[in-house]
């Protein structure tokens, strides 16, 4: 190793490229994904019915696992405070609640986050690399994945160049993801493919072996910014990837559901998914994360509505 | 300054290539399905079914008692509870049905206008569809089947073919071009316990369609839906006597198909019985078809996508508990994928559901009888002893009732017993194959010819195997998919015959060139 | 019943006397699943052959001709792509709602001036020929499609598929068979279409346009304008967006017009000469075959 350490920077440039073509090699027996079939797959899981004890004790996991959200222009501190609050007291007239895993914004946030999360489990996970769209140099999205970290993010939020992508360029992405991977220091990453915009399910297997390989610690489906955004196929076919990717290396990948998931019974239907694609180890907050903010309420109105028989209003439930 | 991020980020891929291998050789845990959260029971209400008490036979228009007095009990395999005694037609009970078979042909049936033969089987499809939730649940009462099946595949399927047929009781002109068509008059038909109404559907929809009249025997253990059927006839003011239908076992086939007053016999089931039949109307001037049993080939190639094979495989074999006469009970996978398949099929093993069949979890049922149950478990003894690997689904499965878990056997050649034999259960034998052709030899190597699955991404490729294999059916990329306008029969062994689709008016019509 | 009417038997009742003021319809157009008025504000009347009332139809505009065809494509992607047992059944719909209002259509058709004799058979026949054609959804497929035995090893095969957009000028002498008879086949085939409807006879098509609506047929899929021929004719052989044009009725230098119009963007036209018939082949008029080859190998 050291010897090849050479004099100049060209030569270990050369050194990492090399070692990604030949991890591209393993793309030139990309899996193929038959899209009917998945369709199919999904229909079947979401005739399953969830009821009483269990229907219970799957809210109460989906809410540990929400990331609650706010990602837009017009975010202000005083959005993000209350943001914070809403997921340290998701529902207290309600005992026993566990709270959302972690709150996700953008990064000029985060030293106001962690000043209003302090005391609290909640992470804090940040969006990073020119969010949403990625269109910026390398230069720009490491100085900025590092800052986040440094100000306090506990998660990277990362996305992909999704134009690299569809013109063939793996090895460009591939890089790309394992420079952030690199820069995140002890921060866990996401790495967002932006399903919507991959037009086909073999692309969002490719793109999830892709991201596994590079470093990814949780593969996500989407900014939230481009429809379709999370969807129960994509999501099936990404399951499917992080199971292979077990089953060949032993590392266990996490996976994010992010966008249009709105209602608790959406959310049952990912768990289901999940449950029967990859099985217990992953259904915890650690490997299973809904990326989400009017979610939350929704659950907590089945939640109460499980307790008590009777269909619950919203006008009981905080909008933070 | 640059030299020291790279340095590190080529140290951490080493440490990661050496850490990956290093896990990999190490033993890498099987993923764990049923600890920690599960489901409930979800269980479909029974209460809205009218059951009767007792059932009679279905006789022109109207219910009938049997003339000997003879009744026989049917159960739900899933409780063995008896859910009702139902009317056994005696030689002299055939007879009264033919009879008026016979007389609703000469008198009313061929002489209406074919497009208000047509309304009438509409009206059926249609109360079919509004009772729908009474008929599936009826259905996986009497015969085993979960209630997702009966009341996504059976029950629509049932409506959407009599809504298929109904079109065509007018249009006849058009599906055989150049000729002049003309019924037959009265037919017999046969149907099997796998799929009760919705054979029902397949036999007399076409049947009506086409001008003929009816005498139907549903199966012994499964005569429920059929006699709700009938209730659906009369609700619908079918004239009498166009369709009959007579409970019973053996002996009342057998009269019917004997009887001299039928033009053409229309059965499914066993081949054994088929042939029996065939041999029984030797010296008749009888039309038949028939559709009979299989032992279907599911190959999956190298190219294929995996994830959705493993489903398809589990589609093929498992769904219906395995009662399926073109259940793809063959696998052949690529030898190069084998482990692969295998590991990914007993994941999904994990995951399926045996239990009551009114569970809407339920993934796979009940065997549908005491009998056929018995006659599974002497084959996994056949294969075990001739030496094939045997793997089962660990699944809890109630205490009464007849059920078998999902089952494999690999490491298994053409020349075990449990390659060749139809088990008519939830159990696949798996054999590897390493070329193309080989794949075609074995999976032709068989006196069956009913379905087969091909699983590739290549287009080309399903379009040579479909070619090339001896089935009535191909399934490219898909398994056990059924529309009534599809065409659906056997080659060799499995059967003569089309039924649905276009194809399907021509058994049950005469040819005037 | 009319206003007019209404107020008729008012004025003979005694003041004791039960009378009642009926609710006069008002006759729209239909357009997009919806009931809007005509964009040009105008009207025309039509005073009931019966003699009982009058009703005032809208006066379509090619305005709203045009919207319809916006409507019209707009509805396509979704009603092509329906599974055929979907149309079929749609169809069938249409016929069990046609059936529920037999007394309203046999009634309304009397208006029109036939006896009720005839009103009957009409609206009997226009229910029974669109059972006629929802059984033919799921079954023209089989019997005009083809897989064709070329002489390499590919795999061959030709089906149909609807050709887009019709433009349909509904036959003149008839009120509500006529109408029946030339959407049933169009829209059975997987297009959608707007109608100009008999300007002779234009009560029954609005009424028919309500039982489409209640029928569980997308919006848009069929379009009805009530209006004049010799003023939309040009804008219905003429527009680019439209697919094809079936004309009813033997007016030679109508007939003269649309054949040069259609070559505008090489529209299908089709000149039914006799509509009156039940033959899948009026299923095929507004359809294209489109031949797709595969190799066959390893």
């Amino acid at each position: 190793m050291k010897d090849r350490l050479g004099d100049s920077g060209e030569n270990m440039i050369e050194e990492i490229r090399a070692k990604a073509v030949r991890r591209m090699s393993l793309f030139t027996n990309a899996v193929g994904i038959d899209a009917v079939g998945i369709d199919e797959r999904v229909a079947r899981l979401n005739a399953r019915s969830i009821k009483k004890s269990s229907k219970l004790q799957a809210l109460k996991l989906a809410l540990s696992m929400v990331d609650l959200t706010t990602l837009e222009a017009r975010d202000t501190a005083g959005k993000v405070k209350q943001l914070c609050q809403k997921a340290m007291h998701p529902c207290d007239a309600v005992p026993g609640l566990p709270t959302p895993a972690a709150i996700c914004v953008y990064p000029n946030f985060i030293s106001i986050a962690k000043k209003a999360l302090k005391g609290s489990s909640v992470k804090i996970a940040s969006v990073a690399t020119a969010f949403p769209s990625g269109m910026s140099t390398l230069k720009v999205k490491l100085d900025e994945t590092r800052w986040a970290v440094d100000q306090g993010a506990n998660e990277i939020d990362m996305v992909i160049s999704r134009g690299k992508f569809l013109t063939g360029d793996y090895a460009f992405v591939s890089d790309e993801i394992a420079a952030v991977k690199e820069a995140c220091g002890p921060a866990h990453l996401k790495v967002i493919l932006e399903t919507g915009e991959l037009s086909t399910l073999d692309n969002v297997r490719l793109a999830s072996d892709l991201a596994m390989e590079a470093g990814a610690d949780f593969i996500k489906t989407s900014t939230g910014k481009v429809q379709p955004a999370a969807t129960l196929p994509v999501t099936l076919v990404m399951l499917e990837a992080i199971r292979d990717y077990y089953y060949k290396t032993g590392k266990k990948i996490g996976m994010k559901p992010a966008g249009g998931i709105q209602t608790a019974k959406t959310a049952l239907q990912y768990l289901v998914m999940v449950r029967e694609t990859l099985g217990e180890g992953w259904l915890n907050p650690d490997y299973f994360r809904f990326g989400a903010s009017v979610l939350v309420n929704d659950l907590l109105r089945q939640i109460v509505k499980e307790h008590t028989g009777v269909y619950q209003s919203l006008d009981y439930f905080t909008k933070d | 300054m640059a030299k020291k991020p790279i340095k590190k980020t080529i140290k951490k891929i080493a440490k990661k290539v050496t850490k990956k291998s290093a896990v990999k050789r190490a033993e890498i845990t099987p993923l764990s399905f049923n600890t920690g959260w599960s489901y409930d029971p979800a269980p479909e209400s029974a209460d809205h079914v009218k059951l009767a008490k007792r059932y009679e036979l279905f006789i022109n228009g109207e219910f009938t008692a049997p003339n000997e007095g003879k009744y026989f009990d049917t159960v739900n395999p899933a409780t063995e509870a008896k859910l009702a005694e139902v009317a056994e037609a005696s030689e002299a009970d055939v007879d009264r049905a033919v009879k008026a078979a016979r007389k609703a042909y000469e008198n009313v049936w061929s002489k209406m206008p074919a497009r208000e033969r047509g309304k009438y089987l509409y009206r059926i499809a249609r109360i079919i569809q509004e009772r729908s939730r009474e008929l599936s649940v009826l259905e996986s009462m009497d015969g085993g089947k979960p209630i997702r099946e009966s009341r996504t595949v059976d029950v629509p399927l049932a409506a959407a073919h009599f809504f298929y047929y109904a079109g065509w009781a007018d249009k006849l002109d058009y599906a055989f071009p150049g000729q002049r068509v003309k019924s037959l008059g009265v037919a017999g038909q046969i149907i099997p316990w796998n799929f009760p109404l919705l054979m029902a559907a397949w036999k007399i929809a076409p049947a009506l369609a086409t001008g003929n009249t009816v005498v139907l025997k549903p199966a012994e253990t499964t005569p429920l839906t059929a006699l709700k059927l009938a209730e659906i006839l009369q609700q619908a003011e079918l004239p009498p006597g166009v369709v009959n239908i007579i409970t019973g076992a053996g002996a009342t086939g057998a009269a019917l198909v004997k009887h001299p007053g039928i033009d053409k016999v229309a059965f499914t089931g066993s081949t054994d019985v088929g042939k029996i039949i065939q041999r029984a109307l030797a010296g008749t001037s009888k039309k038949y078809t028939l559709e009979l049993g299989g032992k279907s080939a599911n190959i999956i190639f190298e190219d294929a996508a995996l994830d959705q094979a493993v489903e398809g495989i589990v589609n093929g074999i498992f769904f219906n508990q395995g009662h399926v006469c073109c259940a793809g009970s063959r696998l052949y996978v690529q030898e190069s994928v084998a482990e692969t398949v295998i590991r990914k099929l007993k994941d999904r093993m994990q995951t399926l559901i045996v239990g009551d069949p009114l569970d809407k979890n339920t993934d796979v049922g009940a065997i549908n009888s005491k009998m056929q149950l018995e006659k599974i478990e002497e084959y996994l003894e056949i294969g075990r002893g001739e030496g094939a690997d045997f793997y089962q689904a660990p699944c809890p499965v109630p205490k009464k009732g007849y059920w078998c878990r999902p089952t494999i056997f690999t490491g298994v050649a053409q020349s075990h017993r449990v390659s060749q034999e139809e088990i008519f259960g939830p159990v696949l034998t798996i054999q590897t194959f390493r070329t193309v052709e080989e794949a075609l030899e074995k999976a032709n190597n068989s006196p069956y010819g009913l379905a087969g699955g091909v699983w590739t991404d290549k287009g080309s490729k399903i379009f040579k195997v479909s070619s090339a294999i001896r089935s009535g059916v191909i399934w490219g990329n898909t398994y056990n998919k059924f529309d009534p306008t599809s065409p659906f029969g056997g080659y060799k062994e499995s059967g003569l015959g089309r039924e649905g689709g276009l194809h399907g008016l021509k058994p049950y019509l005469e040819m005037q060139t | 019943m009319s206003a007019r009417d209404a107020n008729e038997s008012v004025k003979d009742a005694s003041i004791q006397a039960a009378g009642r003021l009926g609710i006069a319809k008002t006759y729209k157009i239909y357009i997009d699943g919806k009931f809007p008025r005509t964009e040009s504000g105008r009207y025309f009347e039509y005073a009931f052959k019966t003699g009982t009332g009058s009703a005032n139809l809208c006066w379509s505009s090619r305005k709203d001709f045009r919207d319809a065809v916006t409507s019209a494509r707009g509805a396509f992607a979704g009603w092509a792509k329906a599974t055929a047992f979907n149309r079929g059944q749609i169809l069938y719909r249409i016929a069990e709602m046609l059936e529920s209002r037999r007394s309203q259509f046999i009634e309304e058709l009397t208006w029109q001036g036939l006896s009720t004799l005839e009103a009957e058979k009409e609206v009997a026949t226009s229910i029974d020929r669109l059972v006629y054609f929802a059984g033919w959804a799921d079954k023209y497929q089989q019997v005009y499609s083809a897989v064709n035995p070329v002489s390499a090893s590919y795999f061959n095969f030709s089906i149909l598929e609807p050709t887009g957009v019709v433009s349909i000028l509904a036959p003149e002498e008839s009120a509500l068979l006529g109408l029946v008879s030339v959407i049933a086949p169009v829209i059975a085939g997987g297009n959608t279409c707007v109608v100009l409807v008999s300007g002779e006879k234009p009560l029954s098509a609005v009424t028919f346009a309500e039982v489409l609506n209640s029928s569980d047929l997308p919006g848009g899929v069929v379009n009805i304008l009530t209006g004049q021929r010799k003023e939309l004719l040009a804008h219905m052989s003429t527009h680019m967006d439209v697919n094809a044009l079936v004309y009813t009725g033997s007016n030679a230098e109508e007939i003269k017009t649309v054949q040069l119009n259609v070559a505008t963007n090489v529209k299908r036209l089709i000149l039914l000469k006799d509509w009156n018939r039940e033959n899948p082949n009026l299923i095929q008029d507004t359809q294209e075959v489109k031949t797709t080859w595969h190799p066959i190998g390893i």
